[in-house]
């Protein structure tokens, strides 16, 4: 219970401290903005195939999420706030209450990625929106559960900037891919059960993630 | 009042392969006033930070034990209120947020909402409760953080340079609370300075470990 | 490491490499000394008796370096640290080997160096991992963190890489033996239904390897120590 109450805490005060400070926000919206932009302006007047629109709109939300989800354990430390927390509540606490902020805001990010892709490239055309959006929603939860563990490693280290991508990508690649393929199955008009294997993949990967992360963020959030 | 009891048995740090301190043992009984000195680099900080369980040791046990239960070593963070150099409230957040923070954080009931009213009170910054901390001064920050160490009355208080960035009006109010926590619970502190040491019962010092392995 | 088990090392892996290089292939073997022509693969089947292996000490390599990243997070010993970077590092260097070998195999009997099959792609992540895990460690200064932080790295890698083993043949049509969709897909070795002779040679070579990696392991991980009570000293 207590750690609900706790962890529940942190999350609200990363929401309001987000829209205080707009650390994130304004420039993450930038960004998918001018990536978004790029892949519209490359794309000029070829119709490429729907395999390489489902991988770019992948490419797009991955580096999207490395753009911003390291920022709540690397500004914490920055700003020297990192004591205050681990004196005041668990580690496992802060875990979950940075888990679910992440959560929140990569969902909130890949939807708007996914909706102004749909938007603006044409040429881009779903079929099965049932398999399209829970790929969405499952890929969010997958990115945000291994980069919740990594940004905690990161905020620790000295150059912290590019070493997300680094760090993140091999972790992240079978996530990504089955993605990729379930996007693709949903521009195909696939049915629901024909993607059935992607998401369980998806849904392994996600376990396995938060199941690791749990029993290690002591180690990194206490070194 | 409870019984509490901290005990450090040969605790060392050892950071980037320098020894930092080795060695080191003591106990803090309740209604102690303990004293931390050493010069600068003696690793006091660092002592502090170990006996608060926010950073392990790399040998030797911390050991607390309240009203007869042992806790759970490094989960300390109910029982303890830390005042230090290296701890910072969330700028962005007004001083009043920050504790309502802690309070909820803590899963504290609403009768606290009392006590920090009393303490942004005790501490002087109570008509500047609601301006953001980042435009405090950091002699006002320093204030805050009592308020915010105390807001679940610890059984044990820390404080690391108590007054450091105080006026006058700030030694005050922290000399009174320290005097007030020797009742309530143990008070420790790390300091060189002599008026701070005149608060003392026992005085441990770092430059006077043994060395050895 | 004993002085014969060195020597037996030595003289070992240099019968591997000369029978494994030395028996003709012949389309009817007789006796131990001749070796059966695959067909399609001819004299080339010959790197199965080194690329398979080095691949092998690879991974042996990972797991040992994820065994001791746990074993130090448990116990925070730092020669725990050592042994798993020095696991590591070699693993590295074996990983560019077994990528070398086998895109020189893929070269000529596949037609190009690299072909994305899903072993190519697993043996390419797992390089990747190994540069992120150092890439890891020359960003952090201090000993102990270095060592927490990589180890968590580590385990954190080594839980997605099972992961491999289901996504990848879904995203790519397999090339090497065992892969999804070869008839009798059991794994790359014991599909291939090898000659009882050149299985010997090879199991040797798997064995020779093996222990060389040992051999090279406990070399670097005392080497370390000595580096590491150097450095001490001196400070």
């Amino acid at each position: 219970m207590y750690l609900v109450i706790s962890s529940y805490q942190i999350l609200l005060k990363e929401i309001v401290s987000e829209f205080r400070t707009r650390y994130a926000l304004n420039a993450l919206i930038m960004f998918v903005v001018v990536t978004i932009s790029m892949v519209l302006f490359s794309i000029g007047t070829e119709s490429p195939s729907q395999d390489i629109l489902s991988g770019t709109l992948w490419i797009v939300i991955f580096f999207s999420a490395m753009s911003g989800l390291s920022r709540t354990f690397v500004a914490e430390e920055e700003r020297g706030t990192s004591l205050t927390l681990r004196l005041l509540t668990s580690a496992s606490s802060v875990y979950f209450g940075k888990l679910f902020y992440n959560l929140v805001l990569i969902l909130a990010l890949s939807m708007f990625i996914a909706g102004s892709y749909l938007f603006i490239i044409k040429e881009f055309i779903v079929k099965s929106y049932d398999i399209f959006w829970l790929t969405i929603f499952l890929g969010s939860v997958g990115l945000a559960s291994a980069s919740t563990i990594l940004a905690a490693i990161i905020a620790k280290a000295n150059t912290k900037g590019t070493l997300f991508p680094v760090l993140a990508f091999p972790i992240l690649l079978p996530l990504l891919l089955t993605a990729i393929n379930a996007t693709r199955l949903a521009t195909e008009g696939a049915f629901f059960v024909e993607a059935l294997q992607e998401f369980q993949i998806l849904i392994s990967f996600i376990i396995v993630m938060i199941t690791a992360s749990i029993m290690l963020f002591d180690y990194v959030w206490k070194d | 009042m409870t019984t509490l009891k901290l005990e450090a048995h040969t605790v060392a740090k050892i950071y980037n392969r320098k020894s930092i301190f080795q060695n080191v043992s003591l106990a803090v009984k309740e209604g102690m006033s303990f004293a931390i000195t050493g010069k600068n680099g003696s690793g006091k900080s660092t002592l502090i930070k170990i006996l608060c369980g926010v950073l392990s040791p790399s040998k030797g046990t911390i050991a607390l034990s309240i009203n007869g239960v042992l806790i759970n070593y490094p989960d300390y963070y109910p029982y303890i209120g830390l005042v230090s150099p290296y701890l910072n409230m969330y700028e962005e957040f007004s001083a009043e947020e920050n504790l309502i923070f802690i309070k909820r954080i803590r899963g504290l009931n609403s009768d606290t909402d009392e006590r920090i009213k009393f303490l942004l009170n005790d501490f002087g910054i109570y008509e500047h409760r609601r301006k953001e901390v980042r435009n405090y001064s950091s002699g006002m920050k320093q204030r805050l953080k009592y308020c915010a160490a105390l807001v679940h009355q610890p059984p044990i208080l820390v404080l690391d340079e108590p007054t450091s960035n105080l006026d006058e009006y700030g030694i005050e109010t922290v000399r009174k609370a320290m005097k007030l926590q020797k009742n309530h619970g143990a008070l420790i502190f790390g300091t060189n300075d002599k008026d701070d040491l005149r608060f003392a019962d026992q005085i441990f010092s770092l430059d006077k470990l043994e060395i050895g392995n | 490491m004993k002085l014969w088990l060195k020597i037996g090392t030595a003289v070992w892996l240099t019968g591997v490499i000369v029978l494994g290089l030395g028996i003709p292939m012949v389309k009817v073997p007789s006796g131990f000394f001749q070796f059966p022509i695959i067909p399609g693969l001819e004299e080339k089947a010959r790197n199965i008796i080194f690329h398979v292996p080095i691949a092998w000490t690879t991974v042996v390599a990972f797991v040992m370096a994820m065994w001791y990243g746990i074993q130090y997070l448990r116990t925070k010993d730092i020669d725990y640290d050592l042994r798993s970077v020095s696991s590591a590092g070699l693993g590295m260097v074996l990983c560019v080997l077994a990528t070398v070998t086998g895109a020189m195999w893929a070269k000529f009997n596949w037609g190009s160096f690299w072909n994305w099959d899903p072993r190519e792609t697993s043996i390419f992540i797992l390089l990747l991992i190994y540069a992120a895990y150092f890439v890891l460690r020359s960003a952090i200064e201090e000993e102990e963190r270095k060592a927490t932080l990589s180890s968590v790295y580590s385990i954190v890698a080594g839980v997605t890489v099972p992961f491999f083993i289901f996504v990848m043949p879904r995203m790519m049509a397999g090339l090497h033996p065992g892969s999804l969709g070869d008839s009798q897909g059991k794994g790359p070795v014991l599909q291939m239904k090898m000659a009882p002779n050149m299985l010997i040679v090879f199991l040797a070579s798997l064995l020779g390897f093996t222990i060389l990696y040992f051999w090279m392991y406990s070399l670097k991980v005392r080497s370390m120590r000595i580096e590491r009570q150097l450095q001490q000293q001196s400070e």
